[in-house]
């Protein structure tokens, strides 16, 4: 069966969404089986119109929940097909049991979040509380910043899950609205082109292989449970992060864009620095930048690959700063911040021994300002002076009523 | 296999039923298939069961419900005759009881240590209000 290609201009105007569900499209992904909600409805919506356009040979899969959906997914996946879906918060919640599963049974499916803050009370809007959810799930997890990256990532995370010694899914993150519906500049590649960088999906142990049956997804005890997790473990703490490094230079060989699985920004000099995530990176880096203006030697370090963690290459960004603020976009749950706790047990591996202090912020979609992130600079340049932490370890940004902090 | 370490079997939660290519699968009966040790073929489950299932082939119409209906593909049939049920891998679940159609049915539940002889000679008679 043929299916038509789709004319694209150098430059269309895409917000984040529609970005990720060309990308599907231009991977031609067999078979996404979906179950939309809000903000990632147009990635599957998206795909669903290609399809039935004939600008794909696949199938749209309709199910009942996003526990469905990702179940769908792994069976796609597990009989020998590329596989790809999309979801956000409450749907991505109740997807979590199948995420273990798919980890689990190293099959590359390719999971594009749409980051909204997790009920109660409900929201729609953009926070990392469902990307912190998938921390553990054993996925491996990318983060785009704007609708170009949710491009370029979603071409990304095939390359390195599909290949045979990775075998681990990808979750493609992006801000819910912030990235997902503001439409921005994306440099396209032309179909060819972009399919050609994923190229032809080559099973391994599919259930389609009628001349070597296999059975998927079988029970363990106390006997090999610890092994297959070890091993799990094991690829990608080893395999994983040389094999992300190879398809990022790839990537920018075949299209001229570089990622890094750090990203840093101003940090050649800085004496301060601030680690965020998501769509905070390009606003923290143009206050970096006007800090700069005033004396203040001030960066910004962000993740690409949030999973599995880039441990010694934070120590790399971090080696000369004398100060951190690390910002999390999630509720902490009667606890540090996950990502200020992450950073602080890189650095304290690490030969300096840079002053750590923990931001919580934009929950529920609440905007991070400039104003802000000015008053966040002058902090760290006020502990580097004073050779310590001089507010509490804590704090919470932008909330209404007496200032909030703890520890 | 008990001293294979983390690093030595193939990744993902998957078995193979068969060491190496095979050929004609849907040819080939399953006591002529050369199962892997790891396929649940040689394995007993019969353990799990408290009750099973009975064949009383007098009344068997060869409908092949309980062949279609059973989750464990328990019940033999050969040339689409209902011939006996493999009891190291029935589990007892009565699915095969419930779908039976004819009158008395051909498939009970007894519980495991029953004789099935004796069981065989007292079958319940035809239920005249069906």
């Amino acid at each position: 069966m043929a299916f038509d290609k789709m004319e694209l201009r150098d430059v269309e105007v895409w917000d984040g969404n529609h970005a990720a569900a060309q990308a599907l499209r231009q991977c031609q992904v067999d078979v996404v089986a979906a179950y939309p909600i809000t903000p990632s409805t147009p990635i599957v919506e998206g795909y669903a119109k290609f399809q039935s356009d004939n600008f794909i040979e696949g199938e749209y899969v309709m199910v009942e929940s996003e526990h469905a959906a990702m179940s769908a997914c792994i069976g796609a996946a597990a009989a020998g097909g590329r596989v790809a879906t999309a979801t956000s918060s409450q749907g991505f919640a109740l997807m979590v049991e199948t995420l273990y599963q798919s980890s689990g049974m190293r099959l590359p499916i390719v999971l594009n979040v749409v980051n909204r803050a997790l009920a109660a009370p409900l929201n729609v809007n953009g926070d990392h509380s469902d990307m912190y959810l998938g921390r553990d799930s054993g996925w491996i997890q990318f983060d785009a910043y704007c609708p170009q990256d949710a491009y370029d990532l979603n071409f990304i995370a095939f390359k390195v899950s599909e290949d045979h010694d990775v075998r681990l899914p990808s979750m493609v993150h992006q801000d819910g609205f912030m990235t997902s519906h503001t439409a921005q500049g994306v440099t396209t590649m032309d179909d060819d082109k972009a399919y050609s960088f994923v190229g032809e999906y080559k099973p391994m142990n599919d259930m389609l292989d009628f001349e070597h049956p296999v059975t998927h997804g079988v029970q363990t005890e106390e006997d090999w449970h610890f092994e297959h997790k070890a091993r799990q473990h094991n690829d990608l703490m080893t395999k994983v992060s040389p094999k992300i490094d190879a398809v990022f230079e790839a990537f920018e060989k075949h299209t001229g864009r570089k990622y890094s699985q750090v990203e840093t920004y101003d940090m050649e000099d800085a004496d301060v620095a601030v680690f965020c995530l998501g769509t905070s990176v390009e606003t923290t880096r143009e206050v970096a930048r006007e800090m700069r203006t005033k004396g203040i030697k001030a960066g910004v370090v962000a993740l690409r690959v949030i999973r599995p963690f880039p441990f010694a290459k934070i120590q790399e960004a971090f080696k000369n700063v004398k100060a951190i603020a690390v910002l999390d976009r999630s509720a902490p749950g009667g606890a540090p911040g996950a990502m200020f706790n992450e950073i602080c047990a890189a650095m304290y591996a690490a030969e300096n021994s840079p002053l750590i202090s923990g931001y919580i912020y934009g929950l529920g979609g609440r905007d991070l300002t400039k104003a802000h992130l000015v008053d966040l600079y002058n902090e760290l340049e006020a502990n580097v002076k004073a050779g310590k932490v001089t507010t509490q370890l804590q704090q919470f940004i932008g909330v209404r009523g007496p200032k909030l902090a703890y520890l | 296999m008990a001293n294979t370490g983390w690093d030595e079997f193939e990744i993902g939660a998957m078995l193979r039923s068969f060491d190496g290519k095979i050929d004609d699968i849907a040819g080939t009966l399953q006591e002529d298939r050369a199962y892997s040790p790891n396929n649940s073929f040689v394995a007993s489950v019969a353990d799990w069961r408290i009750e099973k299932p009975v064949f009383n082939k007098d009344y068997c119409i060869d409908c092949q419900f309980c062949w279609i209906y059973c989750p464990d593909i328990s019940i033999i049939a050969r040339d689409k005759k209902m011939i006996g049920i493999d009891m190291d891998h029935c589990k007892g679940c009565g699915i095969c009881v419930e779908v039976c159609p004819t009158n008395p049915k051909s498939l009970l539940m007894f519980p495991e240590q029953a004789e099935e002889e004796a069981e065989l000679a007292n079958w319940p008679a035809k239920d005249e209000e069906k």
